[in-house]
């Protein structure tokens, strides 16, 4: 049969952000994959040499807007470890707080979108609705939804108030029950299992040999996380487990990241009950020249951040290094020997978030004619699951 | 595998090519290599010390181009920079693709922004800058 190229992309049919995936199709099934990265390079790691050590944390903020608060606390991280120095105790906690936050709404919107993308317009619509109370609470901390302005070396830029954390923990708990309608939802339709259960299988071999991160990684079994491993913040002061499935499938990637909310809902509101009272910014005033290397673990996987600081008020050098870098590669594997209505659910399952992005051309190179863009590809993947509804006589 | 027995490996395995040793703290130590033995002690971190590959950061220092290879050792949460320097106009090394394969976008990154070779890639075209990008013209390079 006539091999076919089948583009995905430049906006993934996901979510709608830049990403370029040239499917080489042989009949129904994947046989190769080109990924191309880098339309809209911003080549964030220069504009940070120009920017003062204070205009860095907003700057890298802007990296991604979902996980905007993972760019910065790597690099709060990255100036902590070059000076050496550990912010004061409430400080700490209130990072906690606002990046187990920001896990909280992210893994809620991946849930959603994998639910669209399935054809469970429902599933999407609900965890939004139920995302909504989380941007409430950071609306009331750090006045946005996103882009909070929380993360600033030396600790934070606003301090929580006591006053509020009896409604953060209510509306927090009162999260779990739609949680357990979710999970529910997830791990018991037959249909659900049918899309996802043995899709887009990543072995733990392909784990070590991508340098897979996050819950990409801990779905394949592997038991890796840095708030565990590389202890900062308050993370090795509350009481939290890292979660882990076996399968390496697309299933395993949901359940890990619907394991994980319970988590952090739990890991907010201890660090809620444990705050000290004092300070929250230790006055740092230079930089002394060094270098810093700062982790932490960002809803997509383990965020590095690395600076070189010469004396002066930039960095020398910032080099950022964001999970989905790792991980996205690994659709090389994941994807091969798939059918072309499961591909758009594996190469969705990493959870993407394109620091570099794309824009969009869909051909069929023999032919020069438009083949399928990103709806169609969506739509391909509901109608599988309609199918199989059928067959199920439901 | 223990903290110092990793670190003491990497020490023998260097021998006189191990240039420099810094203990910076518990989780973060940087040592300074010749290029010529990176393949080899990178080996040792991926397949003897179970390290996983992170990123790697190239930088220009004006005289030279300095490589940081970093990996991590979860188990112990010890994070290992393996530093390199390239001086220029020789601005070449090994790549590390037949190791582990997520060393080919980050050594890619680095051939587009810094201008480094690294020998036995095979595939180093653009991943981030457009394909017409002007040759020879390297954003992260200082001498523009």
């Amino acid at each position: 049969m006539s091999r076919k190229i089948i583009p995905i992309g430049p906006y993934h049919p996901l979510q709608d952000e830049p990403e370029f995936f040239k499917l080489h199709v042989d009949g129904e099934t994947v046989v190769d994959i080109d990924i191309e990265l880098g339309y809209n390079h911003r080549l964030i790691e220069k504009i940070s040499e120009s920017k003062n050590f204070d205009q860095v944390a907003f700057m890298v903020e802007r990296i991604c807007g979902i996980c905007s608060t993972s760019h910065p606390f790597a690099y709060v991280n990255a100036i902590d470890d070059l000076l050496g120095v550990k912010p004061p105790e409430r400080a700490l906690y209130i990072r906690t707080a606002i990046a187990e936050l920001e896990r909280i709404h992210s893994h809620l919107l991946w849930l959603g979108l994998a639910g669209h993308f399935l054809g469970y317009n429902t599933v999407w619509m609900w965890a939004w609705r139920y995302r909504e109370p989380v941007l409430d609470i950071f609306e009331r901390v750090t006045g946005n939804r996103q882009n909070y302005g929380m993360m600033k070396p030396g600790g934070v830029r606003r301090d929580m108030f006591e006053e509020d954390f009896p409604w953060i923990k209510k509306t927090l708990k009162d999260l779990i029950p739609k949680l357990d309608m979710f999970k529910g939802a997830i791990m018991d339709d037959p249909v659900i299992r049918m899309r996802t259960e043995g899709v887009g299988v990543l072995t733990k071999e392909d784990a070590r040999d991508y340098g897979l991160v996050g819950p990409t990684a801990r779905a394949s079994g592997v038991n890796i996380d840095i708030r565990r491993d590389d202890p900062y913040a308050a993370y090795d002061k509350v009481e939290w487990q890292v979660c882990t499935h076996e399968g390496g499938d697309v299933f395993s990637k949901a359940v890990v990241r619907i394991l994980e909310l319970y988590q952090s809902i739990n890991i907010v509101i201890q660090c809620l009950d444990k705050m000290p009272k004092g300070p929250i910014d230790s006055g740092i005033k230079d930089i002394p020249p060094g270098e810093g290397i700062g982790r932490h673990e960002a809803p997509r996987g383990e965020v590095v951040h690395y600076i070189m600081a010469d004396g002066g008020n930039s960095p020398a050098r910032h080099k950022i290094r964001a999970p989905s870098f790792m991980n996205v590669a690994s659709n090389k594997k994941a994807v091969i020997g798939e059918t072309i209505s499961d591909a758009t659910i594996i190469l969705a399952a990493v959870d993407p978030c394109y620091c570099c992005t794309e824009r969009m051309a869909v051909v069929d190179y023999k032919t020069g004619k438009k083949m399928m863009d990103g709806q169609d590809l969506i739509k391909l993947s509901q109608e599988k699951t309609e199918k199989i509804k059928n067959k199920l006589g439901r | 595998m223990k903290r110092e027995t990793i670190i003491q490996n990497i020490k023998i395995r260097s021998g006189k090519d191990l240039l420099d040793f810094q203990d910076k703290s518990k989780n973060r130590v940087y040592f300074t290599i010749n290029k010529t033995i990176l393949l080899q002690i990178a080996k040792y971190l991926f397949n003897d010390a179970n390290a996983r590959f992170s990123t790697a950061s190239g930088v220009d220092t004006r005289k030279a181009i300095e490589i940081l290879y970093h990996f991590a050792v979860d188990d112990i949460g010890l994070f290992i920079s393996l530093r390199v320097t390239l001086e220029k106009p020789n601005l070449e090394i090994d790549s590390l693709l037949g190791l582990f394969k997520c060393a080919e976008w980050i050594e890619m990154e680095m051939h587009e922004m810094l201008g480094v070779n690294f020998k036995g890639h095979g595939n180093m075209k653009h991943l981030l800058l457009k394909d017409d990008w002007p040759k020879g013209n390297y954003p992260l390079r200082r001498d523009l």
